[in-house]
């Protein structure tokens, strides 16, 4: 019998009564008295000198309060970044500055140059139109290796190249990597892109920035991940405002998926500029200017060989990669094609000798930074792939090649530094051929074959390192901020508590799992349990939601707290049952003398805390309120083996998805009904990138996809069920849930099974074909089947 | 400026527009009824899906003038005055169909237009039709079975969770 609640149980989500209503609160549905609105002019050529932008004409256009130039941002920070990495010469990276408004040049196309606000966001796009400009065009660089041609056009003037970093990892594994590689029975290669991609949540970003002349108070409502890390960056170093005097609101958020994570020109304009004109100024986002103005993702280079022995045993991992940093670093920018992708290089395999390369490129294209699993896609993507082609060439199964090099014993500290917990690959690969239903593929391969298509099979492992970060760790690796998660518990005097977390939901369904957690621990109905997120102003500092962290890591700061209360409510009840602390059980929202028929119930001892006309005062404090933070003592590791069946119309190229199954070790399940939904979400964002997505720009560095009607999203009829399965359990060991993350694993473990099953079908028509880089269109499909 | 008197979830609303206001802004920001979300400018999201007339219609695509004398279905008028969810709205609930929920109001909106065309559609008429839907967190994949459970059709066989 499923469990009806607590952990393991799947409640109905409460937050969909006011989203399935039309009562949810998104940051657009915010509008302040007086408000006035701004619309950013944006340069519509990817490099180009500011040679004279004239106002006045647009100033005196009706309902105008003011335009903004770069001008008025001088002696104003500039936006930071979040991550410094140092490079294989022990120097830092190179870290140009990025202006809230355009200062001098403009860099990629999207770039703002000025702001108009006005009375009405119509009245602000007209004036824009009417604001002269004049911008030399300067020659563009789009492409990372010609970007590091010697005379390249540079995107920085002042710095000395278009290199941002040249990064090895391990250095010291370097010529061991090479010797090994040498030497090796069987060496497979393969070059491969992984193409940017835009994230494209279904709300576009949206900054409201409000300030009180009277008391100095700035208020920002904003479309973001995480609040708290966006008041710590644009004030502490853009605006100078401190934290105190400045409150950050994320209300409901429309989906994030990394974009939502960064720090964003346009949220510190509205918050400098309400104060400038004193009024509240408002800015949604039209999704034409989210394409060219949300950090986009991924975009590598890469080439990798994997090295065998005579066994094919993995002997040795070499990896090549240039990633795109675009024109400017954004706020985690430097970290994805280091510490979230270098580190994931073993997969589940025990290679001994890896050694990774990734130099960092400044291009006139928008900045790239996190996008859905952030580094371990694209770590896993080469990775799955080249063990795909190296068991082609070999002539051996797939799976028995990546069983036979399956770490099996942990914890394993994998010669990329970090150190997986736990972990059962064969069980995970044992329930996808059970669930993917491998018995009955060559008959399925038949019945296609008699329609006149191709059908293949493909299946991929991953890891992921998740519960994103332990501090001391991410600091030593350059993060410029801690990676811990807070929770303050506050019970009421009749019994309710409210959940202040520093995580924050925009669909993760906090709200619902959550409660389950504290509901469990107590022994009470979750509808007792509320939470709250999203506000500085009435929750801890927290470091917000990404990297599959809010359960793993906000989760176990909200546990701490909740025992620290239960503690307490224990002592309480002893001393209402004069019996000794160390007899007082808790079950079932009942504290009772073991031994004894003795017991108060879980309201008892609330109201006692607020009302403690009969209470130890001497010993305890009154109340029932604690925090708690929570700094992970290692990443958590899901893992998973993934299975795609195509089937490839000849005649056409066309692709499409029959089976797509997925087998996940998530650790223990809070809610398996969210639980599957995220997986089904990171599966159609895998899907979407291995066939239909891509950003593109032409080398002149114009933005050709920059609206959905150029950028193909996956829709319905794109995507199949999905068969998911999370039973293969093995508990994280060291927090105190037992469980790792699941948001991305989808869109981390699906890219290489569907570009595996594509390759498999078209050489089961005996072509030639070993790699198709990604999105599998049926022009790329069809050119291949063509040879 | 024009005037407009239109007759939204039943209740005739009135208000001054600029020509080039649009159904969904008039909605938003003339009228309060945020619930109706405008996720792209070229009319491919569908996240502003309402009904006119008792049609769906994206209503971005239509200015509000064009629905002067109409009447307009929202988001906000699909639950009953107690706040008891419809029929789609409970089964997109309890199939968990919905995740940040910011398309999810023309979700609901193309489903009941759906439904109202073909009571018991398949799954790839299901699919077919939600092709002016866009959605970036579920993966369809409980739109789809929630809209089938809405039709009353049995979902018990499709990958549960």
């Amino acid at each position: 019998m499923p469990k009806d609640h607590g952990i393991g149980a799947s409640p109905k989500r409460r937050e969909d009564v006011r989203f399935l209503s039309g009562t949810g609160n998104y940051t657009d549905d915010i509008n302040l008295n007086g408000q006035a609105y701004v619309h950013f002019l944006r340069s519509d050529v990817a490099h180009g000198r500011i040679d004279r932008v004239d106002t006045a004409a647009a100033a005196a256009m009706p309902g105008v309060v003011r335009i903004f130039t770069g001008a008025d941002f001088e002696g104003v920070g500039g936006l930071p970044c979040g991550w410094q990495v140092t490079d294989r010469h022990g120097q830092p990276m190179a870290e140009p500055g990025h202006p809230v408004l355009a200062q001098g040049k403009v860099r990629h196309v999207g770039d703002p140059i000025a702001a108009v606000v006005a009375d009405t966001y119509e009245q602000a796009r007209d004036a824009a139109e009417a604001i002269e400009l004049d911008i030399e065009e300067l020659p563009a660089v789009v492409d990372m290796k010609a970007a590091l041609r010697d005379g390249a056009p540079k995107v920085h003037d002042d710095l000395a190249g278009n290199l941002c970093y040249d990064w090895g990892f391990v250095e010291e594994n370097r010529e061991a990597v090479d010797k090994a590689i040498k030497e090796a029975a069987h060496v497979t290669t393969l070059e491969l892109v992984n193409q940017r991609m835009v994230a494209n949540p279904m709300e576009p970003r949206v900054a409201v920035g409000d300030y009180n002349r009277a008391t100095g108070d700035h208020t920002l409502y904003t479309t973001s991940q995480n609040p708290h890390v966006i008041r710590l960056l644009m004030g502490a170093f853009v605006l100078g405002i401190p934290e105190h005097k400045l409150r950050v609101v994320a209300p409901d958020v429309g989906g994030g998926f990394g974009t939502k994570i960064f720090h964003y020109a346009e949220e510190a304009f509205c918050t400098f500029a309400a104060k400038a004109v004193n009024r509240p100024v408002k800015w949604t986002s039209s999704r034409s200017e989210a394409f060219m103005s949300d950090a986009h993702g991924r975009d590598h280079v890469t080439k990798i060989e994997l090295a065998l022995d005579a066994e094919n045993n993995f002997v040795a991992l070499r990896t090549d990669t240039h990633a795109n940093m675009g024109a400017y670093l954004s706020t985690f920018a430097p970290s994805v094609p280091t510490w979230l992708h270098g580190t994931l290089m073993a997969g589940n395999y025990k290679t001994p000798l890896i050694y990774v390369n990734v130099k960092a490129v400044f291009t006139n294209t928008v900045p790239v930074d996190a996008y859905r699993g952030a580094g371990r896609p694209e770590a896993t993507f080469q990775l799955e792939r080249v063990i795909d082609k190296a068991a082609r060439e070999l002539g051996v199964d797939p799976v028995a090649l990546r069983r036979q090099n399956f770490i099996t014993e942990f914890p394993y500290a994998t010669p990329v530094a970090v150190e997986y917990d736990t972990g059962d690959y064969n069980a995970t690969m044992d329930k996808l051929i059970e669930i993917g239903d491998f018995a009955g593929f060559a008959a399925r391969r038949a019945a296609s074959e008699a329609k006149g298509k191709l059908r293949g099979l493909g299946v991929n492992c991953y890891i992921e390192a998740c519960g994103i970060a332990p501090s001391n760790l991410v600091g030593q690796l350059g993060a410029r901020a801690g990676l811990y998660e807070s929770a303050t518990v506050r019970v009421n005097a009749t019994g309710g508590l409210v959940v202040m977390t520093g995580s924050h939901s925009h669909g993760q369904g906090h709200e619902t799992a959550f409660p389950q957690v504290i509901a469990e621990m107590i022994g009470i109905d979750e509808s007792m349990v509320e939470i709250v997120h999203g506000d500085t102003a009435n929750t801890p500092m927290g470091m917000g939601t990404y990297g599959s962290r809010s359960l793993a890591v906000g989760g176990s700061a909200m546990v701490r707290a909740t025992e620290k209360i239960i503690n307490k409510a224990k002592r309480i009840a002893a001393h209402l049952m004069e019996a000794s602390e160390s007899d007082i059980e808790l079950k079932d929202g009942q504290f009772s003398v073991a031994g004894t028929d003795k017991s108060v119930a879980w309201g008892d001892v609330t109201l006692a805390a607020y009302v403690p006309h009969n209470y130890p005062l001497e010993d305890i404090e009154p109340g029932l309120e604690e925090t708690a933070f929570y700094d992970p003592s290692n990443f958590t590791y899901p893992s998973g083996a993934y299975a795609c069946e195509v089937e490839v119309d000849p005649e056409t190229g066309r692709v499409t998805i029959e089976r797509m199954t997925a087998a996940d070790d998530f650790g223990n399940i809070v809610n398996p009904m969210i639980v599957s939904g995220q997986v089904h979400g990171g599966l159609a964002q895998g899907i979407g990138q291995a066939l239909l997505e891509g950003c593109v720009y032409d080398e002149n560095g114009q933005l050709l996809s920059a609206s959905y009607m150029d950028y193909a999203m996956p829709r319905a009829d794109d995507l199949p069920f999905y068969t998911v399965d999370h039973s293969c359990v093995t508990p994280c060991t060291h927090n105190p849930l037992g469980v790792k993350g699941c948001g991305e694993a989808g869109a981390i473990g699906s890219p290489p099974s569907v570009v595996n099953a594509v390759v498999d079908a078209l050489q089961s028509a005996g072509r030639d074909v070993t790699h198709i880089d990604m999105p599998l269109s049926p022009a790329r499909v069809w050119a291949a089947l063509q040879g | 400026m024009s005037e407009v008197r239109i007759v939204v979830n039943g209740v005739e609303r009135f208000g001054v527009v600029e020509g080039r206001t649009l159904l969904s802004g008039f909605l938003r920001d003339g009228l309060g009824l945020t619930g109706t979300h405008v996720g792209c400018d070229t009319s491919q999201c569908g996240a502003c899906v309402v009904h006119v007339d008792g049609q769906a219609v994206k209503s971005c695509t239509m200015f509000a003038v064009e629905a002067d004398g109409r009447s307009v279905d929202t988001i906000e008028g699909q639950a009953a005055p107690d706040g008891t969810l419809n029929a789609i709205q409970q089964a997109f609930q309890d199939h968990h169909g919905l995740q940040c929920g910011f398309c999810t109001p023309g979700m609901v909106m193309s489903a009941a237009a759906l439904l109202k065309e073909n009571p018991t559609p398949g799954e790839a008429e299901i699919r077919e039709y939600l092709e002016g839907n866009l959605c970036r967190c579920t993966g369809y994949h409980n739109i789809v079975k929630a809209i089938l459970a809405a039709s009353g059709q049995d979902v018990a066989a499709i990958a549960a969770e």
